[in-house]
């Protein structure tokens, strides 16, 4: 049994401690919104939050999450969400970011992380903050402007 | 199977089969798979009327977009939705959408006459028929409100979903859903109605609607076959032969089975698939099964091999010949210049953000499969048949696919097929989802033909071409398959040399040839298939002509297509506005290319810097596309955008190779995508047109590889004409 605190809620779950976060969201929890792109570590489609830092749940063990807050993207855009991720949301909306959408739960992960600690991150910020997060459609123009936007209205 | 989806600022959705009619004659009825939010649809509603195989209304109003086509991204389920609510005059807020059943009876593209998705046709085959069955719609709903107004229809105006009368009579879609669907007869053809003309358009072609997958996707609610789980359901992870034609020859599960959560392994034709409680524990289980292959008939050849195979058939008369106007070979012999330029492309994978998997149930002596698919009529044939049941007995249904770039639309339906072999392997005791592995999708092969090409082109004394020689070598994407009939002819692959086969240009002598080059590794189209390589040789060549004739490259390809005026259109419109003709800093090159394809005409201008330490920075890319009419402005451009991306990724860097018949790439690490760092900034302009609607998935990628090649020859000297450019360093002139 592991306790784990998953977007403010505590959970017990019968699972192995080397079982990769992203599965124990995904088939045992039911938050499917995190998603399954390479297993590896190279995509990003995983990226929760684990204390507020992005991390990628597929390489990351439950066990190593026992005393952490983990955060997916169902609680960061929720009534409970952080501000950051209201904005990103908010953002990416606006801009309609998506295309296929299989990446964009992490990417606004990824960029939710990069708000919280750069108010005004410069396209180069962005660039080296998204860099791990593929998108085939490449929607990268738009997660660019979107970030953008979002720190707008973080400003506001 | 009972999907619920939120609606955000709404009710749950009850997703469940049994909510919804079933379409006349249909196997079944697809998921909803958007909707907008409004408050008006979150009163209770009765049963939605269904007025033909595309439209529905529900009493509280909501006009639902059946969507024969696969979303995969390029925005179609938008674009559908689009034409129906301007048709119907229709409350956009109201509008939601649902993938259609598996049915080509009543869903077939027209321009396949099967159903299925691809090749940029979703919007160009469904615009009259989506219009007309809007317009029927939309005609029942007015007949009802005449009806019981006791008033003429033709007195009755329909604006924003709001029927009325100038006596002052107002109602709702909604309010005369069930009179009006008494009298709508679901038919697949209904009578062509008057259209609306598109100066009256208040949708089409406008700026501001939101994709209607834009929320889902955007909160983490949208649901792929990935996400799908079903009571009792197993997960399967393959273990796949290592070459393409192995065969599994025994395998030994002992340790596989010690896994918590394994619960059984089985060998089907295509491998050995662990069967698991959850997906952690079938992948676990699948690497620690020993399996022993049979290669015997395996194909054993590396990438060098099969390269080296296509560069000797160039190098000969082609086998086939594709274009034969005038006489090109006397033509060269007599030119007073010739350029000679040899290209190679290598194979690519396709590497959809979400790695393929289906869902299937077996049950009441039939098969259901959930998935993002794309080719259904060739889907439900092939499940069909490896299920053994009456193709009557086979239900399809729809979910948004992580991407696919073509590889879900299958000849084989390969990942289907599998999925169904497994579920027939345990009896159908359990409902299987199929998860291939970043692994198993990258080496599980379909990829983009690996081809070589070569032409000798010259020019006269006015320095315009007088001939153009173009071999082309590799292997054949239709020949095997339901479409050779169709698409090869006089052993012509058309899908090998179109872009080539048909240049633009006005050259007075043009002979194409082809050589089919046979090996064992699975091809398919990959985004603009035949394009992807010929639009990179035909606008390096030209480009290398304008600089041999000592003209303007765009100059000199104006004078070219004097007959082509669209193509004509979007070079001019995109050299403007990227300010052609400007003198450039030492180390900046700029590069532009045009091309057709899939009746879309696209041109790009590429601006490059070579950095102090040779490699190359795409810093902007200027884009024009003539689509005919525009249903989305921004799907246009979010298309072109991601076109440019694609295609830019695959130039810079990507390649699949073989050695020994084994794969050499499994994972993002060493089939390395384009990431956030390399994505240029991309400005898109559309040319205004009345002509009827075209596609844009895939027309925004041939041009980018050329364009860029242009761009570095400029700033360097120096052609490119093998991809992926890789770790090449240049030097800048």
């Amino acid at each position: 049994m592991i306790k784990l605190n998953i977007n403010g809620e505590e959970r017990e779950l019968d699972i192995a401690e080397d079982t990769p976060l992203l599965w124990v969201l995904r088939d045992e929890v039911g938050l499917t919104g995190t998603k399954f792109g390479c297993g590896v570590a190279q995509c990003g489609a995983c990226t929760i939050h684990l204390d507020g830092a992005p991390v990628r749940s597929c390489m990351t063990m439950a066990a190593d999450a026992v005393d952490s807050k983990i955060v997916t993207i169902e609680g960061l855009v929720a009534e409970t969400g952080s501000k950051e991720g209201k904005a990103v949301q908010a953002a990416w909306r606006a801009l309609d970011v998506v295309q296929c959408g299989y990446c964009q739960s992490g990417q606004m992960m990824s960029a939710a992380a990069l708000l919280a600690g750069n108010k005004k991150p410069s396209d180069a910020d962005i660039d080296s903050a998204m860099n791990g997060n593929v998108c085939r459609c490449a929607t990268y123009q738009r997660v660019r402007a979107a970030i953008h936007d979002a720190a707008k209205r973080l400003e506001a | 199977m009972t999907i619920q989806q939120k609606i955000p600022g709404g009710r749950p959705l009850d997703l469940s089969r049994r909510s919804f009619l079933a379409v006349a004659g249909g196997a079944g009825v697809g998921l909803v798979i958007g909707l907008k939010a409004d408050p008006a649809l979150a009163a209770p509603s009765g049963a939605p009327v269904q007025f033909n195989p595309f439209v529905k209304v529900s009493p509280d109003g909501a006009v639902t977009v059946i969507v024969k086509h696969l979303d995969k991204g390029q925005g179609v389920a938008t674009g559908l939705a689009t034409i129906v609510a301007e048709e119907m005059d229709a409350d956009w807020a109201t509008i939601r959408t649902e993938f259609a059943p598996a049915n080509p009876a009543l869903y077939a593209n027209l321009a396949f006459k099967a159903q299925g998705t691809g090749g940029s046709t979703s919007i160009a085959n469904s615009w009259d028929q989506y219009r007309t069955a809007a317009a029927t719609a939309r005609a029942a709903l007015v007949k009802a409100a005449a009806a019981e107004w006791k008033v003429a229809a033709g007195e009755i105006k329909v604006v924003n979903g709001v029927i009325s009368h100038p006596s002052g009579k107002t109602g709702s879609f909604g309010q005369f859903a069930e009179k009006a669907g008494d009298s709508a007869e679901p038919t697949a053809a209904p009578q062509a109605p008057q259209f609306k003309e598109p100066k009256d358009y208040r949708l089409i072609g406008k700026e501001g609607l939101h994709r209607v997958d834009n929320d889902s996707k955007t909160d983490g609610t949208a649901i792929y076959t990935q996400d799908l789980k079903l009571p009792g359901m197993l997960v399967a992870v393959v273990a796949h032969p290592p070459k393409f034609g192995g065969k599994p020859k025994s395998f030994n599960d002992a340790e596989a089975r010690k896994i918590r959560g394994v619960e059984q392994v089985v060998q089907i034709p295509t491998g050995v698939a662990v069967l698991a409680r959850n997906t952690w524990a079938a992948i676990q289980g699948r690497n620690a099964l020993e399996v022993e292959w049979d290669d015997s008939a395996a194909e054993n050849r590396g990438s060098d091999e099969l390269m080296a195979a296509c560069k000797d058939a160039v190098s000969k008369p082609g086998v086939a010949t594709a274009t034969n106007a005038g006489d090109a070979e006397g033509a060269l012999k007599g030119a007073a210049k010739v350029i000679e330029a040899d290209f190679a492309f290598p194979y690519l994978a396709h590497a959809a953000m979400e790695p393929l998997n289906a869902c299937v149930e077996l049950k009441d002596g039939g098969v259901k499969i959930t998935t993002g698919a794309q080719f259904q009529s060739i889907d439900l044939a092939v499940a069909s048949k490896v299920a053994g049941v009456p193709m009557d007995k086979v239900v399809i249904d729809t979910v948004w696919a992580g991407g696919s770039f073509g590889r879900r639309a299958v000849p084989t339906s390969d990942y289907i097929a599998e999925a169904v072999m497994i579920a027939k392997a345990i009896d159908g005791k359990a409902p299987v989802k199929l998860v291939w592995t970043r692994e198993d999708d990258m080496k599980g092969g379909y990829y983009r033909p690996m081809y070589a090409h070569r032409v000798r082109a010259a020019i006269g004394p006015d320095g315009m071409p007088v001939a153009w020689h173009h071999r082309i070598a590799g292997q054949s994407i239709m020949t095997g398959t339901a479409m050779e009939p169709m698409l090869v002819k006089d052993g012509v692959d058309d899908t090998s040399v179109e872009g080539a086969s048909n240049l633009a240009y006005a050259v007075p002598n043009l002979k194409v040839e082809l050589t089919t080059i046979k090996a064992g590794v699975p091809v398919l189209w990959w985004r603009s298939v035949g394009h992807t390589h010929t639009a990179h040789a035909v606008e390096t060549v030209i480009d290398e002509l304008a600089y041999a004739a000592g003209k303007d490259p765009v100059e000199y390809r104006l004078a070219l297509l004097k007959d082509k005026p669209r193509h004509a259109g979007v070079l001019k419109l995109a050299a403007e506005k990227a300010g052609w003709g400007e003198k450039l800093a030492k180390g900046k090159g700029r590069g532009v290319a045009v091309h057709e394809s899939f009746n879309s005409y696209v041109a790009q201008v590429v601006d490059v810097t070579i950095k102090p330490d040779g490699a190359v920075k795409v810093d902007r890319v200027v884009a024009a596309v003539d689509c005919g009419i525009v249903v989305n402005p921004d799907v246009v451009r979010a298309q072109i955008e991601g076109g440019v991306g694609f295609g830019l990724g695959a130039a810079l860097r990507n390649a699949i190779t073989l050695k020994g018949g084994e794969v050499e790439q499994g994972n993002f690490d060493k089939y390395k995508p384009l990431r956030i760092s390399d994505m240029p900034h991309v400005e898109v302009h559309i040319v205004k047109s009345e002509e009827k609607p075209t596609g844009v998935g895939e027309p925004g990628v041939p041009p980018i590889a050329p364009a860029l090649a242009n761009a570095i020859f400029a700033a360097t000297g120096k052609r490119v004409r093998d991809l992926p450019l890789g770790d090449q360093k240049f030097t800048s002139v």
